[in-house]
Parts: C-alpha cells; structure tokens; sequence
C-alpha cells in the first residue's frame, strides 16, 4: 500500500514552475477552480518510490501577501490543505528577487524544497552557486534543475521525500529582523499565543510579522479572535513605535530585512566569475520593442497568427462539418423519413455537436499561436508594445490581443483574457468585446451588402461596421471603467522574461488544456443552446399548412423545379407557424422603429443566437429560396423585392445597413454567452451581456435608421 | 538636469535612476516592492515609448511598467 503526500509547487511567475509541473505529472493533470474564485487550480498525480504523490500547481506569485487573489489564493492553500512539501520554483537566473518568496514561506514554517531551475543559464552566465553553503544559510535543502530538459526532478522528488520521512538535517533558519522590529515581535507572540485556536493553526511569529505588515486577511481573522482588542491595540502601539524609530512603514523595513537577508546568504554562496554580458534577449529587443519599429512587427506577427489560424482551420472545419454530415444521413438512415425523431437527431443532436465541434480547430490553432508567442517570452513585449493606446481607453497593454482575436472568433478572444491579471480590467474587456466583429458575421454583411449597396461603396460599408464595433467598444469600455469597475487602474507592472525557445510538448499542453476547457465547459451549454432553437423552430411538428403540400408534391413528380419550389414553400410554412416564427412575429413591432419590421427578420435574429451567420440561413428558408448562402442570388432578388401589405418596399440601403448594425451589436451568439459563463464563473455576467449588448444594439441602430431618415438617406 | 524629481514616464532610455517615491497606495507599493521596487533602489531604463509604459533593469529582472504605473513612479536622475 502506497503512502500519500502531497506537494505544492510555488514560485514566480516565468520561473518555469509549470514546466516543472507537466514534467512531473505528464497527462495526468487536471483543471479546477480553488472554491469560490476563478483562480485557476491545477492538480496531478505521479507514482514516485513507495509513494502516491498529488502535485497541486499553486498560482505563480512574487509574494503571499494578501494584495492579490493569486497570493491569498497559494497562501491560503498552503495553511489550510497543509500540504507534505512546499517546493518553490527559483528562476536562478534571478536569484534574489526569487527568494523573497521562499523566505515568506520560510516563515510560514512549510516543509520547504528548493528548485533552483534553470540552472544551466546561471551558468553561461558565470554565476557559481555554492549549494551546500546556500541551503545551509537557507536552512532548506536546494536542488539544482533545467526543467525544460527535465533534469533534476528525480533529486526534487528525493529531496520532497526525505523531507516527509525527517532524513533532512538541516537546521531552520528565520529571518533576523533586528533587535527593534524582534521586540515587538515578541510582545505580540504572547499576545497572540493566549488564543489557542489562533496559533494551533499558524504560527505566532508568522501572524506577528504579517499584523505588523499590516495585512488584511491576518487582521480580518485576528478581529475574530476574543483577544483581538488586546492584539490589536500591540499593533497599533508596534507599530507607531517602529515608525517613530524608523521612519518608515514597519512593512517597508521587514521588506528590507528580508531582501537583506536574502543578499547576505547570496553574497557568502555566491560567486560571480565574470560580469553578465548583454544577453541575446537585449539584443532582440532592440528591434521588437524599438519605439518606431515596435508596433508594425507586432501588428505583422498578428497579421501572421491570423492567416495562420484561419488558413489551416478552415480545412479542418470543413472536415467537422462534412462528418456531421455524413453522421447525421448515417444515424438519419436508420430512423423514419420525415419523422421528428429523425429531425431531433439529425439536426437538433448532430447538428448541436456539430456547433460545438466546429469551433474546436479555430479555439486550438489559436491557442497553439498564443501559446508559442507566451512561451517564447513575447506576449509581454507585445503587451508593452500596446500599453500606450490602450492607456487612453482605461485599459492597459494586456487587454490588447483579447481585442484583437475577437475579429476571429469571441469565444477564444475572451478565453484569451486570462492572461490579465487585474479582475476588473479583465471583465471590462470580457463585456466589451463581444462587440468586435467575429468572422460569423462577416456572411450578413456580405448578403446586405451585396443586395443593398453598390460595388463602389461595399467597402466602405463593410469598413465602417467593423470601425462601429471597434468604437463602441472603446465607449462601453470606458463606460464601464468608470461606473461599473471603477477604482484606480490596475497597476501593470510584469517581469519581462528573457526570449526562450519553446518546448512542442509545453506547446501542445497549453493547446490542449484550452481545447478541453472549452469542450468540458462551454461545449454543453452550447449544445443545450442548439437543440433548444432546433425545437423553436420545428415544433409544432405538423402545423395545420394552408396546402396538403405531401399531395402537391407527389402530384408535382416529374417536374423537378415545381417538386423544389413546393418543398420551399412547405419548409417556409413550417418555420412561419413554428414557436420560432410566432415569437418573431411577437417581437416584429420592437424592430419597427429600426426600420425593419419584417418578421422573417426578427425569425433570423433567433436563430441568430447559435451563431450569427445563421440569420442568412433562417432568410433564405423564410424567402422561400430553399438553402441560400449570402452568395445567392435569389436570396438577394427576394429581399430587395420584399414588400410591406401595403405595397411598400421593405428594404432599402438605410434599413439593411441598420440590420446589420444590429447584427453586429446584438446578444452575443450562445458560445459566447456559454464562455463568459465559464470565465467568470457566474450567470450573472452571460445574463448582463445579453442584456445591455441588445439594448445598445436597439439603441444605435435606431439612432443609424431615424437619423439617416432625418437627412433624407435610403429613401 | 541632476538632481531634478521626474515621473518615470519622462526617463530618456538608457539613464540609471534612484527611486525617490510611489505615488500610490499600500497595494501598489507592496506590489511594487515585491517585485524589488523599493524606494532608495537604484534601475537603468532600457525601453521607454516616452512618454508611456516603459521596460527597467533592476538588477537581473526586466521589469515592464505600465503607462499608468510608471507616471507614479518618480526618479532621480543619476
């Protein structure tokens, strides 16, 4: 029987803390939430010597104060799970920066290991690490690592190991805060040790030094306690002495003592053999993040990553959907022709997959793009890059490429926002940016466009959408940053890794990781979503037609085109009398002050709600065009000549252009909703999205197609 | 120019400056100093788009800072 421990992994952010992980665990992750917050918990399992070993990833951190949800999140971990081992990740390239975490977990009193990982730079660099006299100094046991050639894990887990069963002699060493500072410590560990069920769970010192550093979360659960006057009144009274010795905030000074302690252990087991030389990666920045040069390369890269993506996906989704095909005439074969358990199959079941499949390939080749310019350590330059503009819309550079790929696809556009730290800045950017127009809405476009405007202005047309949606994000940005998130700007401040080769295996994790994410948790909604529209627009399933249309048609045999137009027209009375088409013809009367005020429209719109490139679908089956594409002729001739009961032209330029301006705006498609959900863990926020989404959408469009009126344009 | 108190955002590439102050509040602080910010710390500036975000040496870290991070910052010039 194999014992069990568990071991956390900690460490800053870039230290290569999850390659470390994937070498360890390999496939055998898997993703979860820490209880009521969107951080991101990522476990794994290995068998290692006699024991059952569960790896939990805590999220990279500088510190474990109680600033950031990251930090409270790996802080509270470690007091609450107890974890066997702490093994904290050391970029060794940056040895004392890095340290300053493994001294507060020092403090904690966590069995510790350190990893002083990629080690073989520290070398190029000609530092020399005395290991036995440093993890003496440390009073932790230290293993030299390359993670990205997984050498050295064996030693970390024997390390991990030795530490559980108590073959580590090594004496714990804490940090000296100085005679002053000690004092006040002291008077407030007796204080605190009265209160037994306070310190049964942390230590005092730990609790002393973080009230002294004034955190929030230890002062929270100190005002629980039944000595918290007594305790706090210490503080208060530590405190302004220290700040009278000082001259300073104590958290500064304890600041200070630790990065000292930190240089004077460094300085006795540190060698430097020669001065670090301009490395590689300030050349390369030279060029990539040059104020001239900058942005361009960076806009090229994008440019890239999008023909990348859309040239390799499309393929791929034409796969998808050719296998939904042939599924669906495969499964469809076995059950009854024309009944609605085969519709229920064909086009609400394998249809609902088939939505949810088809965004697979785009979701992963972008990821895999992101992920290689993540690894290779340019996404920060990228976000330094746009820092500037997007300063002037409230938010900063890391809300960019967010922005961006929602021109592709919004699903993996607010996917992407993960990669912003700051909550509020990351869902302004979520709500927003449903508005950037996706590639669905590009075939209403090119419907109207074609049918309504002419081929010296298309352009224009098309240009002007996507600038609307641009625009109107940056305002419902702006609006949100200051009514809705409010509070000073994030601060953006980010370690800048040095340019690393990345690995194919880190690649296709991250890939991968993204992939199922997406399949797990949007790719139910999604379905639910699909084969609700699908019984929308089929049931009732036998509505009373104002023709025996079977009868029609099998007198019609023979006559090919008098058999198509009588199926049209069947399949147009089904969708009119439908829930779908009666819930259009309700909502018609809301369209009418937009200009459009047809119903086949308001039926689109539904259907609008899978994706939006159904509406031209939903208007080819309402215009009796059979299955039209936004490419068909007849679908264009039909709605240019549609007319009103009184003889009056439907549509005209103003209107379409109106139309599609809702399209643009409109509730995001059900994959979208389903992602925000999963994304900010909440219904709330899918539920406000759709909501105000519409109502800008009503109110823009209505300003588009009043004021065009007022100036006389589309009459 | 010696001597004179300026906001980050305002630093030519390529000069050493002394951090005098962070104009902002605990959390900002903290988080700065964490990242080895603290006042009275010495950092070269590699990359400025002045005036705007900007890309630190402070000791063997890269550090980038925001537009809005870096006009709370104010340096010395050495």
């Amino acid at each position: 029987m194999s014992k069990k421990i568990t071991i956390a992994l900690a460490g800053n952010p870039n230290s290569g803390k999850t390659t470390v992980f994937n070498n360890l665990t390999g496939a055998r992750q898997h993703v979860g939430n820490y209880p009521g917050v969107t951080v991101e918990k990522k476990e794994g399992s290995l068998e290692y010597s006699d024991y059952d070993i569960n790896i939990v990833d805590l999220p990279g951190t500088y510190s474990l104060t109680a600033y950031s949800l990251d930090e409270l999140v790996a802080r509270n971990f470690v007091i609450e799970e107890k974890p066997d081992v702490v093994i904290d990740i050391i970029d060794s390239s940056n040895l004392e920066r890095n340290l300053y975490l493994a001294t507060q977990f020092m403090e904690l009193g966590v069995p510790l290991v350190l990893a002083f990982n990629m080690s073989d730079v520290t070398d190029k660099q000609g530092l020399m690490i005395d290991k036995a006299k440093l993890s003496e100094l440390l009073g932790t046991p230290i293993v030299f690592t390359v993670a990205t050639k997984k050498r050295g894990m064996d030693e970390l887990l024997d390390e991990a190991i030795n530490l559980v069963e108590g073959r580590t002699k090594l004496r714990r060493t804490t940090v000296g805060y100085g005679r002053e500072i000690q004092e006040e410590l002291t008077k407030l560990e007796d204080i605190l040790l009265k209160d037994k069920i306070l310190t049964q769970k942390h230590s005092s010192r730990w609790l002393a030094i973080r009230l002294l550093e004034n955190d929030s979360e230890v002062i929270r659960k100190v005002k629980e306690s039944s000595y918290s006057d007594e305790i706090l009144a210490q503080v208060e009274k530590s405190t302004h002495h220290l700040q009278g010795i000082f001259g300073d905030t104590p958290e500064a000074i304890i600041a200070d003592r630790r990065y000292g302690f930190i240089s004077g252990a460094c300085s006795e087991a540190l060698q430097r053999t020669y001065e670090v030389r301009h490395t590689i990666s300030d050349k390369i920045d030279k060029v990539l993040v040059n104020r001239i040069l900058g942005l361009p390369i960076f806009l090229g890269l994008m440019w890239l990553v999008f023909k990348f993506t859309f040239k390799l996906s499309e393929p791929l989704m034409g796969w998808v959907e050719t296998g939904q095909e042939w599924l669906g005439n495969f499964v469809g074969g076995f059950l009854a022709e024309g009944s609605a358990i085969q519709s229920l199959v064909v086009d609400g079941i394998v249809g609902g997959v088939g939505s949810v499949l088809i965004f697979v390939p785009i979701i992963s080749l972008l990821f895999l793009a992101i992920a290689l310019l993540e690894d290779s350590g340019y996404m920060a330059r990228a976000a330094f890059i746009m820092d500037r503009l997007m300063h002037k819309i409230g938010l900063h550079g890391r809300s960019f490429i967010p922005m961006l790929l929602g021109f592709g696809c919004n699903l993996p556009a607010i996917m992407a926002t993960r990669t912003i730290e700051d909550r509020k800045d990351r869902f302004v950017t979520i709500l927003v940016n449903p508005f950037i127009s996706c590639g669905a809405r590009l075939p209403v476009y090119t419907l109207l466009i074609g049918a309504f405007f002419s081929e010296r202005i298309a352009g224009n047309a098309l240009f002007s959408l996507y600038l609307l949606g641009i625009v109107v994000a940056i305002i419902m940005a702006k609006i949100f940053r200051r009514f809705l998130f409010n509070g000073p700007a994030a601060p953006f401040v980010m370690e800048l890794p040095p340019y690393r080769m990345p690995t194919v295996k880190g690649l296709l994790i991250h890939m991968w990781e993204r992939g199922r994410v997406y399949l797990k948790k949007a790719g139910t909604i999604i379905f639910v979503g699909c084969v609700l529209v699908w019984f929308l627009s089929n049931f009732p399933w036998s509505p009373r037609y104002s023709k025996d249309y079977d009868v029609l048609i099998e007198q019609a045999q023979g006559n090919e085109e008098m058999v198509v137009r009588l199926e049209n027209e069947q399949a147009f009375e089904k969708l009119e009398k439908s829930f779908a088409g009666k819930l259009g013809k309700t909502v018609a009367p809301v369209f009418k002050p937009l200009g459009f005020d047809d119903w086949r429209v308001s039926v689109g719109l539904v259907g609008g709600f899978i994706a939006k490139e159904i509406v031209v679908g939903t208007l080819g089956t309402l215009h009796s065009v059979g299955e039209a594409d936004e490419e068909s002729p007849s679908l264009r001739a039909a709605l240019q000549n549609q007319r009103r009961s009184d003889g009056s032209k439907m549509y005209n330029p103003l209107v379409a252009y109106s139309l599609m301006v809702f399209v643009l705006l409109y509730i995001p498609c059900v994959a979208t909703i389903a992602v925000i959900k999963r994304e900010t863990n909440s219904w709330r926020w899918p539920t406000f999205a759709a909501f105000y989404t519409t109502a800008v959408a009503w109110v823009i469009a209505f300003i588009i197609y009043q004021g065009g009126k007022l100036l006389g344009l589309g009459i | 120019m010696r001597g004179e108190l300026l906001p980050l955002t305002m630093v030519v590439p390529g000069r050493e400056v002394t951090l005098i102050s962070i104009a902002g509040g605990r959390g900002l602080r903290a988080r700065l100093t964490d990242m080895g910010l603290n006042e009275g710390i010495s950092f070269k500036v590699l990359h400025s788009h002045r005036p705007g975000p900007c890309i630190v040496l402070v000791g063997n870290t890269r550090l980038v800072l925001g537009h809005g991070m870096a006009s709370k910052i104010l340096v010395k010039e050495e």
